[in-house]
C-alpha cells in the first residue's frame, strides 16, 4: 500500500529529494509522493517522473472531485508493477507519458502535468484516446480505481452484504421520498 | 451416490453441459432409470464458494477461454474478445442468472406467422406452439418454484422497483409487478427464501434462487443414474458409418484426451460452444460440420436485442439493494407493429455494482461527462431492455482455424450486426426508458448499450423443414438420430422473454421424449 515513511527516511527528508510534477504529486528518486506527503508510493520500473504525470492522467480520465489522490496512486501502481516484470510495458507507459508532455510542449508548457487547467490538458489526452497507451491506461484504470473497496463508500456503495444478512432487515424498500 | 460409469458403456446418454438445459435434462433422465454422463467444462461451486463481489466473481465463475468478434455490434468495439457473458461451472449460467422466468407469447412461436416477411430476417415459425408446451411451461415453473405461478407469493419491491413502478403508472402502464422469478419467495423445496442480498448475477450464497448446480444436478446423482464430470471440456463428437454418434472426446481434469461411449449424445454447452463443437466434429461424412448438411450450424445467432437505462435522481435510491431482476414491465412485450417494429420487449429492474457500472455504463467513456454520471452511483435506478431479435443467417459462430485454443482446436468467432428492427425497438426502448425514470423527476438518464451477451440463442435452431434448421421438434438432429441439443441453441426465434424458463420446459419435454423413444427401441 502506499507508506508514509520509506526505509526509515523521514517525511521531510523524503520531501527534500523531491521536485513537483504539475499539482498532484512530487517526484524523487524511486518514489512519488503527495506534495504535502500526505501518502507516498514506492517506484520499482518506471520513471517516478512519468508516474508522477500518469497520476495526473488518471484523474483527468477519471475526475472525481470528492476522491483523493492517494485512490488515483492506488489505482495506477500496477503498471510500475506491469513495467518491472515487462520492458514493453515500461516502454509503453514511458513513452506515452513522454508523447503527451511533447504535445504540451508544442503548447508552450513544461510537460502535461505542468498544463493548469483540465480542459488544456482533456484536449490532449482527447488527441490520443485512439493510441495504445491512452487505451492501456483506461482500460486499467476502470477497473483498478472503481474496485478498490475503500473508495466505495465515498460513492455510496456498500459492497457485500451476506455476511450481514443482506438487506432484508437493512433497508432493501426503505426509500421515503417517492 | 453418483455412479462412475465405464468410458467404454455404450449404453449412457452423454450430456455436454450442466447449466439450464443439460443439468435439467441429467436430472430428469436419471430420476428414469437412463443412465448418464454429464460433461462439464467447468469445476463445481457451490453458495459457500459465492462472493458477493462483482469481479472476483467474474474470475471465479465467468467463461474467459479465447474468443473472437466481427460485425458492426458495439460489444465488438467495447468487448472484442468477451461476446458473452456466461459461467464455466457445475451449473452453467444458472449460477449466475437473475431468475426472471416468463413463459413464450402464444403468437412468439409462429414468429414467420404474426410478424410477415421482415426484409433481411431469416423468420420461420417454431414447429411447436403454446399449447403443446403449456403442461411443460407448467412443470418448469413448478420444478423452478416461480413466483407469482403455483400460488407462490410474489418477491417484495425493492427500492430500485419502487421508482420502476411510480414511473410505470404514470406513463399509464398496467403489467407492472415485481416479475415471476424463480427466486423462492417462501422457505421452500429445501432452500430458504429470498434474503435481499444483491449479487443475484454473483451467484445465490443463500440458495434462495434456482440454479441446477445445488438442485437438479445433486439431485441426479443420489439416484446413481447421473455421472458429472466435472472439468472435461467435450471436444468431438464421433460416429460410425451408419452416422449414428458413437461417443463423446474429451478433455480431461489433467488435459489427458479420453473418449466416453454413448448411446446418445445431447449438446448444451450454449449457443457459441454448442455449434462450435458440431462444427469441430467435421468428418468425411458430414463435412461442414456434425448435423450441417442444411448449412444452418452456427447461423441464425441471436442474443436479445437488450439495452439499459439508468436514471439519476436528486435523492438516494440505493439500487444494490435486494433481488436484482424483481420488476417488469410487460406492456411493451406485445406485438404492434404500429411503434415501428415487429415483436416487442420486457423492462426489468437491473444494477450493478459500483466496479460493474464503471465498466458497463458507457464503455470507453472517460471525462467530466462519465465520471459525474458515476458521482450520482447512491442516487440511480435501472431497468434493462429485453427484447426480441431478428434471426439473420449471416450473424453466425464459425471456427478460427488460425487461432487453436489450448487443445489445439479452432476457437469461436462470434459475428454480430443488429437488424434494423433490432434497432428501432432498441430506439423505442431507450425513450420508454427514459421517460419512466423522467415521470419519477430524474435529473439525468443514460441510454446504455448492450454488455456481452447473457441470452445466446439460435445457432442450432428447431425447424419443421430439415433445410431450415438442425433440429426437430424435440431438439433431435435432422441428420442424426441419435444426437440431441438441449439448450438455448435450438431456440428458432428468440421471443421478448428471458430464455431459461423456455429452455427448462423444453429440456424437460425432451427428457420425456428420450425415455419413450429407448423404452420402444428407436434410440
Amino acid at each position: 500500500m502506499l507508506t508514509l515513511e520509506r526505509r526509515g527516511i523521514s517525511r521531510r527528508a523524503l520531501l527534500s529529494q523531491a521536485a513537483a510534477v504539475g499539482a498532484v504529486a512530487v517526484a524523487g528518486p524511486g518514489f512519488i509522493a503527495a506534495p504535502d506527503a500526505a501518502w507516498a508510493m514506492e517506484t520499482k520500473a518506471v520513471d517516478p517522473k512519468a508516474m508522477a504525470t500518469l497520476l495526473q492522467i488518471a484523474r483527468d480520465i477519471y475526475p472525481h472531485d470528492h476522491v483523493a489522490d492517494r485512490f488515483y496512486a492506488v489505482a495506477i501502481r500496477g503498471h510500475d508493477d506491469a513495467a518491472a516484470e515487462n520492458p514493453a510495458h515500461k516502454a509503453l507507459i514511458e513513452g506515452g507519458v513522454a508523447g503527451l508532455d511533447a504535445l504540451a510542449e508544442a503548447e508552450g508548457a513544461a510537460g502535461y502535468a505542468a498544463v493548469g487547467w483540465e480542459t488544456d490538458r482533456v484536449a490532449l489526452l482527447r488527441k490520443i484516446e485512439d493510441g495504445a497507451f491512452f487505451q492501456t491506461v483506461r482500460g486499467g484504470l476502470v477497473v483498478s480505481l472503481y474496485n478498490q473497496k475503500e473508495l466505495w463508500p465515498l460513492f455510496g456503495y456498500e459492497g457485500e452484504s451476506f455476511s450481514q444478512g443482506g438487506y432484508i432487515d437493512r433497508g432493501f424498500d426503505d426509500i421515503a421520498w417517492l | 451416490m453418483s455412479a462412475p460409469f465405464d468410458l467404454n458403456d455404450e449404453s449412457v446418454v452423454v450430456i455436454i453441459g450442466t447449466g439450464a438445459g443439460g443439468g435439467t435434462l441429467a436430472n430428469e433422465l436419471a430420476q428414469k432409470g437412463v443412465k448418464v454422463v454429464a460433461l462439464e467444462a467447468g469445476g463445481r461451486h457451490l453458495p459457500e464458494d459465492y462472493v458477493n463481489d462483482e469481479w472476483a466473481s467474474f474470475s471465479q465463475l465467468s467463461w474467459l477461454d479465447s474468443r473472437s468478434t466481427s460485425g458492426t455490434w458495439r460489444v465488438a468495439k467495447d468487448f472484442p474478445g468477451l461476446p458473452a457473458w456466461i459461467v464455466k461451472a457445475v451449473g452453467g449460467s444458472t449460477v449466475h442468472w437473475a431468475g426472471a422466468s416468463l413463459r413464450f407469447q402464444p403468437h412468439e412461436w409462429k414468429a414467420r406467422t404474426s410478424y410477415g416477411a421482415v426484409e433481411g430476417a431469416n423468420l420461420i415459425d417454431w414447429p411447436i406452439d403454446a399449447e403443446e408446451m403449456a403442461p411443460w411451461y407448467d412443470a418448469a415453473e413448478k420444478k423452478m418454484g416461480v413466483t407469482n405461478t403455483n400460488g407462490l407469493p410474489p418477491l417484495p419491491g425493492s427500492n430500485n422497483y419502487k421508482v420502476f413502478e411510480k414511473g410505470a403508472r404514470a406513463l399509464g402502464y398496467k403489467e407492472v409487478h415485481t416479475g415471476n422469478m424463480a427466486i423462492n419467495s417462501v422457505d421452500r423445496d429445501g432452500r430458504p427464501p429470498c434474503q435481499q442480498t444483491g449479487f443475484c448475477f454473483q451467484g445465490c450464497k443463500w440458495g434462495a434462487k434456482w440454479s441446477t448446480a445445488y438442485t437438479e444436478i445433486p439431485r441426479g446423482e443420489a439416484t446413481g443414474n447421473l455421472e458429472v464430470r466435472e472439468n472435461a471440456q467435450a471436444l468431438q463428437i464421433e460416429h460410425d458409418a451408419s452416422g449414428k454418434v458413437t461417443g463423446v472426446v474429451y478433455a480431461g481434469p489433467n488435459g489427458a484426451r479420453l473418449r466416453q461411449a454413448a448411446r446418445a449424445v445431447c449438446v448444451a454447452g450454449n449457443s457459441i460452444e454448442s455449434p462450435r463443437l458440431l462444427l469441430n466434429s467435421a468428418s468425411s461424412m458430414f463435412p461442414d460440420g456434425l448435423a450441417n448438411g442444411s448449412g444452418q450450424v452456427g447461423r441464425n445467432y441471436m442474443r436479445h436485442l437488450t439495452a439499459s437505462v439508468y436514471g439519476v435522481f436528486d435523492r438516494p435510491v440505493k439500487m444494490w439493494r435486494g433481488t436484482t431482476m424483481a420488476g417488469i414491465i410487460q406492456d411493451e412485450a406485445r406485438h404492434d407493429p404500429s411503434r415501428g417494429f415487429v415483436g416487442g420487449y420486457e423492462m426489468e429492474t437491473l444494477s450493478l455494482g459500483l466496479p460493474f457500472m464503471a465498466a458497463f455504463l458507457d464503455p470507453g467513456g472517460w471525462g467530466r461527462e462519465f465520471a459525474s454520471a458515476l458521482d450520482g452511483y447512491e442516487n440511480m435506478a435501472g431497468m434493462w431492455i429485453v427484447g426480441e431479435d431478428m434471426p439473420q443467417e449471416s450473424n453466425r459462430i464459425t471456427l478460427n482455424a488460425d487461432a487453436p485454443d489450448q487443445y489445439g482446436l479452432p476457437t469461436p468467432n462470434v459475428h454480430y450486426s443488429d437488424h434494423p428492427n433490432d434497432v428501432a425497438m432498441r430506439d423505442h426502448a431507450f425513450r420508454q426508458g427514459k421517460a419512466i425514470y423522467d415521470a419519477v423527476g430524474a435529473t439525468r438518464t443514460f441510454p446504455t448499450p448492450p454488455y456481452p451477451s447473457t441470452h445466446n440463442l439460435g445457432t442450432l435452431r428447431m425447424s419443421e423443414r430439415a433445410e431450415d434448421g438442425v433440429v426437430n421438434r424435440f431438439g433431435r438432429a435432422h441428420e442424426v438420430n441419435n444426437l440431441f441439443v438441449s439448450d438455448g441453441s435450438q431456440f428458432t426465434t428468440g421471443g421478448a422473454e428471458n430464455p431459461t424458463l423456455t429452455i427448462v420446459a423444453l429440456a424437460i419435454r425432451q427428457a420425456d421424449h428420450i425415455a419413450k423413444e429407448m423404452a420402444a427401441g428407436a434410440l
